[in-house]
């Protein structure tokens, strides 16, 4: 299957190369540096690339490439999705994923490689089971090993790797027993010139930190459970529970974990819970165009708006803006062309605004299309879907841990037309 | 520093050392003085150590022999992770000196007791395989041997062994096909991946097709209608119309929960499992998670989307009502963005095409110059496909001729010539619009399309054209190549048609032609002068230069660049690719005529085999339950919602029938003495058994003795079955059938266990232990799952299984919703109510009532809440909490419990809000106050036995019913 991995940073260089069969040569990326030039933006470098005797197949996060040797066919998604879960990997064990970070812990990125994966084929993908055979750094424990010699590779097998619960290490122990579950909505939308809805849609997604003691079977069950139209479970849930009752049953992870992801049907209308009045114009004759932009909410609940920030790219004749907000920061890079406004929070009383003018290339004509407004807010303690929670239980153990849920709603993919 | 005598010192340098190798630099040189630590009892530095050899043993391979001693002796070591990795580790070592002790190693690996060191040597194998293929006859054994293994652990890894190895043996996977669909749910996710792909392509080739007739009928009908002529034909030696193999059925149900994977892998895995060998009404179901996949990654999108455009050629249906989620945002990068489109061309129709256009137009606005022009090709493709709207584009894309950006243009140029080759109508102002345009655009490709019109078209615009070849003569020596060419060609139709205003001009472009630096235009030129210019050698062919010349020429077809990919299988290499990719498995055709399904079978135990009716089910049901106990969880919730979802539709009549039953006891007896003979009453007695089942298992000991009653009245029970299960045939499927089998089964099981039980509790064959919490309360809803227990059952893995009568929660649930109180009546508080049929949370003998309250009028309605009960003596209510306020135009929808006391009297209370008090009723009919519960067909025959034993019905509440 996955015959090599080369870690790629943005300006071309292999940094980490690894091996899981015989050791095929770094020439092999040439292929790929070349789709990279002709790909010019790194998002648009395609994910396959077929060489003469290999395939590259390459996911680029965090702004470093991993690419994938492979000689055979096999499903492709089997390897992105992989790789994913190696970015995901390393995320979880040092915080950040980047070029430096991963060069510091080379040994233990090595380690970690080799654990995941046996002659290309993946062995253990679960993070809980990762970090009882290699322990993730932590400055106290590099302190300890560095005097007493030890070392931050275990020596047990872990057992959840021969349970029928994988994902759970046994003998898990906590003095506060807490389990946190967090319901967060992102709405995705298309906002059309006259801020008529073209799509909108509810994706949901219940992130949870469970930390309790044994093992411990929990049951979440929802008030609503019908809004839910497709989801997707953490291996961990029943799905034939969930099947016949609409109850999330499962024995949790330990730690922090993806409990379901969810999508509300689509029958449900979306409430949008902001609004953005634009006035952009740029003039042929002259060189300066007017600008302004007024963002305000709309169906929220009840409930403040926060972290809005507004990101636009400019057309390439834009040369500078010059603006007020009345609220908040503002930048734009004449380079990138990228203008972003980080606004706060939305005052009902007193809507934000930005206001000034745009200076456009003399002599270029008036680029033909206005930019679109990318929007980011969030909105705590709201699920706009009105999904609620209804009670959550555990079996299993003796002891009452405190449980908690939170609710937050966030802008997904959210684009106003102008 | 390695040959420190301190670890902390070796421990360092092995890290430098491993730092080097991950850079990609040459550390071979220090292997002598690395291997030496490979016994280092320091397990990091054993690790550092065995990643170096790994690496550099290939290059090494005298030096690399000192370590192998070592790894012999670990295989031996107590530690299975020891032991797991040292064969991981000796396997990975390139060395083909060693090949013979790695077999040894494998083969002795694969019969170790940890499952986890068996799952290593699958993984050896392929190592080995692919250092020596010459051991493929030895390691085919082994993975034959393997194949059998139970653990899950293992399956997905062996499973990936065979298909490197040996993928054309399919022989050895029938033993283990029923074990490997019934393990897949939980085998971990990669392995699921790999054991789908391998199970379609086992499919392919042993199933007969499901597609061939009648698509639209839902297959498990069809086996209760009387034989079509044409399916005669096909099924030919069997006489009957197609019926979907068992197995076929097992593995499409069985991997239908995956699709709710978290993993995008598993989850387009399960798709192409479903697009290849699902019968066509139910691939359906795949949509909504390939859609749910686009939320994902760039790259995963890409993939995803690839698959999509394939399927969406061909089925267009199954991805139209998610057209937006198609819908293009402007922060997608190009590939995904042309994909989108590509997927909206596919899925355009007639009903829809008006919302699409509008949308292009944004698109066509865009920045993204690629994206804008690919759009207009869309927009292109759209039209030809669509006649209705042929027009409106062609308006749409004329407009964009006067676009300021040359590209768009261009290609709106190009896909207009198209157009108007496809419609020999009369377009002359379009064209001469374009004639204009040649002033200004400067794409070679655009230019051409304008000038290749024109000629075409010259009788049309009669005035124009000469005046073009004019100005063309003029700029001919700038032009393109490809301008070039259709310059002369320009020239030799106007020459043709128009000769007397064009003679000059052509000659004059002729030799400009003549000594153009390109061949193929000096080839072009001699071409039409011979052809047209009539001279004394010119030959017969000049008679026929317009002809030849001015033929109508045949319009170009727009495809999608996605049509020829359907002959590879969705979600692999080779179909993102469009080229076959090294060790593709082609996917065969259906084949013709079912090979023997019995090659599957597996003779385990086959107790329950003669109760099965009418040889139909499957007949590995009693050895599925020894695999894997969670599956077997699963199964037997599955298998009650199946009976569940039949109960529904007839919902109806089975509700008079138990509402006799209660009344009417006389028919118990009858059921006894003279069922055979009485249709109505066969079925109130069947009904009645099913009643008593609860109780009869709350005095389990008195059980023993009524099953012996219940075997001797088995014969003619079983004719009661089967005339029964006929009359209710309308929605009765195979899958009920499979079902019924698995109860049968199950509830075998539990009599085993009944019978044993008082006698001793130590008997091997099941852990009594673990069942007695399990299958005493047999109505209880949700402790049923026990879960602290249902861990521990599914660590044990292999050898358990459980025999409850469970409780099962019904797939269908009518949403047919009740008055409780007309809005006209309650002053605007309007209150609906309906029965969600799901265990209630409040107590388990209560039937949960979601009510559903809307506010009517304009004002708030505060305090919610229930007032005055009036209740029958026993019944009891659990009320909802108070609702504070309701919003004008509001509702809100709360649940409740009441305890109907098994009974269809009516629970009269008060629903009061701040200012009024409304009496309202609730009156459950008999259906919902029944409790779904799963069990056999055998086991009903002896709770129906035992029905006359017993005068009273301690709970009819909890019928069950099972046909």
């Amino acid at each position: 299957m996955i015959h090599s991995l080369f870690l790629i940073n943005s300006s071309g260089d292999i940094f980490l190369e690894k091996h899981w069969k015989s050791v095929v040569s770094r020439s092999v990326c040439d292929y790929f540096f070349e789709a990279q030039e002709r790909a010019t933006e790194a998002e648009n470098v395609p994910p396959v690339i077929p060489t003469p005797h290999h395939y590259l197949l390459s996911v680029y996060r965090h702004k470093i490439f991993f690419v994938a040797v492979i000689q055979t066919e096999v499903p492709p998604l089997f390897v992105i999705e992989f790789l994913h879960r190696v970015v995901d990997t390393f995320q979880d064990y040092f915080g950040v994923c980047s070029e430096p970070v991963i060069k510091d812990n080379v040994v233990v990125v090595y380690e970690v490689l080799e654990e995941m994966l046996d002659n290309g084929f993946p062995l253990a993908t679960e993070s809980n089971i990762l970090k009882e055979l290699i322990k993730p750094p932590t400055i106290l424990r590099t302190v300890v090993n560095t005097i007493t010699g030890s070392t931050n590779v275990g020596d047990q097998l872990p057992t959840g790797q021969l349970s029928v619960v994988p994902w759970r290490r046994t003998g898990v122990k906590y003095t506060n027993n807490e389990a946190y579950f967090d319901v967060i909505e992102e709405i995705d939308a298309i906002i059309d010139k006259s801020g008529s809805t073209i799509t909108a849609e509810i994706q949901g997604v219940i992130d949870s930190c469970v930390k309790l003691t044994g093992m411990p079977d929990l049951t979440l069950s929802f008030m609503n459970p019908r809004l839910l139209d497709d989801v997707s479970f953490h291996p961990c849930v029943r799905f034939k529970r969930w099947e016949s009752e609409r109850i999330l049953s499962f024995i949790p992870p330990d730690g922090n974990f993806r409990l379901l992801s969810y999508h509300v049907s689509a029958q449900n209308l979306v409430a949008i819970p902001v609004y953005v009045k634009h006035n952009i114009s740029f003039r042929d004759s002259s060189s300066l165009g007017r600008f302004e932009i007024t963002v305000g909410p709309k169906q929220t609940m009840g409930k403040t708006i926060e972290g809005v920030i507004v990101t636009s790219q400019m057309p390439k004749g834009v040369l500078n803006m010059s603006l007020t907000p009345s609220q908040g920061t503002h930048t734009f890079d004449p380079v990138t062309k990228m203008l972003s406004w980080d606004v706060g929070k939305i005052n009902p009383q007193k809507l934000p605004s930005l206001k000034g003018t745009v200076s456009l290339q003399a002599g270029a004509s008036k680029p033909d299309e206005n930019p679109t407004i990318n929007l980011q807010f969030k909105i705590q303690q709201l699920a706009i879907s009105g999904l609620k929670v209804n009670r959550l239980d555990m079996y299993g153990e003796k002891y009452k841990p405190f449980k908690g849920i939170k609710y937050m709603t966030k802008a997904g993919k959210f684009q106003v037309r102008t | 520093m390695l040959e420190s005598n301190k670890d902390s010192a070796k421990l360092d340098a092995m890290k430098r050392i491993v730092g080097m190798i991950a850079k990609g630099k040459n550390a071979s040189e220090l292997f002598p003085a690395v291997v030496k630590n490979v016994a280092s009892k320091n397990i990091e530095i054993k690790k550092l150590v065995y990643v170096y050899l790994v690496r550099y043993a290939e290059e090494q391979q005298d030096l690399a022999l000192l370590s192998i001693s070592t790894f012999q002796r670990a295989l031996k070591d107590p530690n299975q992770l020891i032991r797991a990795s040292a064969l991981r580790v000796l396997s990975s070592i390139r060395v083909p000196i060693i090949v013979p002790i790695m077999m040894l190693a494998i083969k002795e690996a694969s019969a170790d007791l940890s499952p986890y060191v068996r799952k290593n040597a699958a993984h050896a194998i392929q190592k080995l395989y692919s250092l020596d293929p010459d051991q493929k006859e030895m390691l085919i054994e082994v993975i034959e041997k393997l194949l059998k293994d139970k653990s899950t652990l293992v399956a997905g890894s062996v499973v990936m062994a065979f298909e490197e190895v040996c993928p054309d043996r399919i022989d050895l996977i029938h033993k283990n096909y029923r074990k490997l669909c019934n393990l897949l749910v939980d085998v971990e996710e990669w392995g699921q991946v790999v054991i789908i792909h391998m199970l379609t392509r086992y499919a392919r080739t042993q199933f007969v097709s499901p597609w061939k007739e009648d698509d639209g009928l839902e297959d498990n009908e069809k086996n209760f209608y009387e034989s079509d002529d044409e399916q005669k034909e096909k099924t030919d030696q069997k006489k009957k119309p197609y019926t979907m193999d068992p197995d076929h059925r097992l593995l499409i149900r069985n991997t239908k929960p995956l699709l709710q994977s978290r993993n995008a892998a598993v989850v387009m895995a399960v798709a192409q499992l479903y697009w290849h060998i699902s019968p066509k009404s139910e691939a359906g179901i795949i949509s909504k998670s390939l859609v749910r996949l686009l939320r994902s990654n760039r790259e995963v999108q890409y993939i995803v989307l690839q698959n999509i455009a394939t399927m969406s050629i061909q089925r267009k249906g199954l991805f139209e009502p998610y057209l937006k989620s198609f819908y293009v945002r402007s922060t997608d990068p190009t590939m995904i963005k042309t994909l989108k489109l590509e997927i909206l061309t596919n899925l355009a129709n007639e009903a829809n095409i008006s919302t699409l256009l509008r949308e292009f137009q944004t698109y066509v606005k865009s920045q993204d110059k690629q994206f804008a022009a690919a759009t207009i090709q869309t927009i292109g493709r759209c039209a030809t496909n669509i006649s209705e709207v042929t027009d409106t584009c062609l308006n749409g894309l004329v407009c964009l001729l006067s676009n300021r950006d040359e590209i768009v243009v261009a290609e709106s140029v190009v896909v207009i010539k198209k157009l108007l080759q496809m419609q020999p109508v009369q377009h002359g102002e379009i064209i001469k619009h374009m004639a204009k345009l040649l002033d200004s655009i400067t794409v070679p490709v655009a230019r051409a399309s304008i000038l290749w019109l024109i000629g075409e078209n010259c009788e049309r615009v009669p005035v124009i054209a000469p005046d073009v070849l004019r100005k063309m003569a003029k700029s001919f020596t700038n032009e393109d190549d490809l301008v070039k060419l259709q310059i002369l060609n320009l020239a030799a139709k106007l020459y043709l048609t128009n000769s007397k205003q064009t003679k000059l001009l052509t000659q004059y472009i002729l030799n400009l032609g003549k000594y153009d630096q390109n061949y193929d235009i000096r080839d072009r030129t001699r071409f039409i002068r011979q052809l047209i210019v009539p001279n004394e050698k010119s030959g017969a062919l000049s008679k026929y230069a317009k002809k030849i010349f001015l033929a109508q020429k045949p319009a170009p077809l727009l495809e999608s660049p996605f049509k020829d990919r359907d002959h590879f299988q969705l979600g692999t290499l080779s179909h993102t690719l469009n080229t076959k990719a090294t060790g593709y498995l082609e996917l065969s055709n259906w084949p013709e005529v079912a090979p023997d399904p019995s090659v599957r079978d597996v003779e385990v135990v086959e107790l329950a085999k003669e109760l099965i009716p009418a040889g139909k089910a499957k007949k590995e049901n009693p050895a599925k339950k020894f695999y894997s106990e969670s599956e077997e969880e699963e199964e037997s919730s599955d298998s009650s919602s199946d009976s569940e979802s039949e109960s529904g539709s007839e919902s109806g009549e089975e509700g008079d029938s138990s509402e006799d039953s209660s009344e009417d006891s006389s028919s118990e007896q009858d059921s006894e003495s003279g069922s055979e003979s009485k249709g109505e009453n066969k079925r109130t007695a069947k009904r009645n058994s099913k009643i008593k089942e609860e109780s009869d298992s709350e005095d389990g000991e008195k059980e023993n003795e009524k099953s012996k009653t219940s075997n001797s009245s088995n014969a003619e029970s079983s004719s009661i079955e089967e005339s029964s299960s006929d009359s209710e045939s309308e929605s009765e499927s195979e899958s009920e059938i499979e079902s019924e089998s698995r109860k049968v089964t199950k509830e075998r099981e539990k009599k085993t266990k009944q019978d044993r039980n008082p006698l001793a509790k130590d008997i091997s064959l099941l852990d009594l232990d673990d069942f007695n919490p399990v299958s005493t309360p047999v109505a209880l809803p949700t402790p049923a799952l026990s879960p602290s227990l249902i861990a521990d059952l599914e660590g044990l893995n292999l050898s358990t299984s459980s025999s409850v009568i469970s409780v099962s929660t019904p797939v269908f649930v009518p949403m047919k919703t009740h008055v409780l109180l007309h809005r006209m009546s309650g002053k605007g508080l309007a209150a609906h109510y309906f029965f969600p049929r799901q265990p209630c949370i409040f107590g388990d003998k209560m039937v949960s009532v979601q009510i559903t309250l809307n506010n009517t009028t304009d004002q708030k309605i505060a305090n919610i809440h229930i007032g005055e009960k009036k209740l029958p003596i026993g019944m009891q209510i659990h009320v909802f909490n108070p609702i504070e306020s309701l919003e004008p135009e509001g509702s809100i929808t709360v649940s409740m419990g009441i305890d109907f006391c098994d009974s269809t009297q009516t629970a009269s209370f008060q629903l009061c809000t701040k200012d009024d008090c409304f009496n309202v009723n609730i009156q459950p009919p008999v259906g919902e106050l029944l409790l779904p519960v799963a069990m056999s067909e055998k086991d009903f025959k002896k709770e129906q036995a035992c029905l006359s034993a017993l005068h009273l019905l301690s709970k009819p509440r909890n019928a069950n019913r099972n046909e």
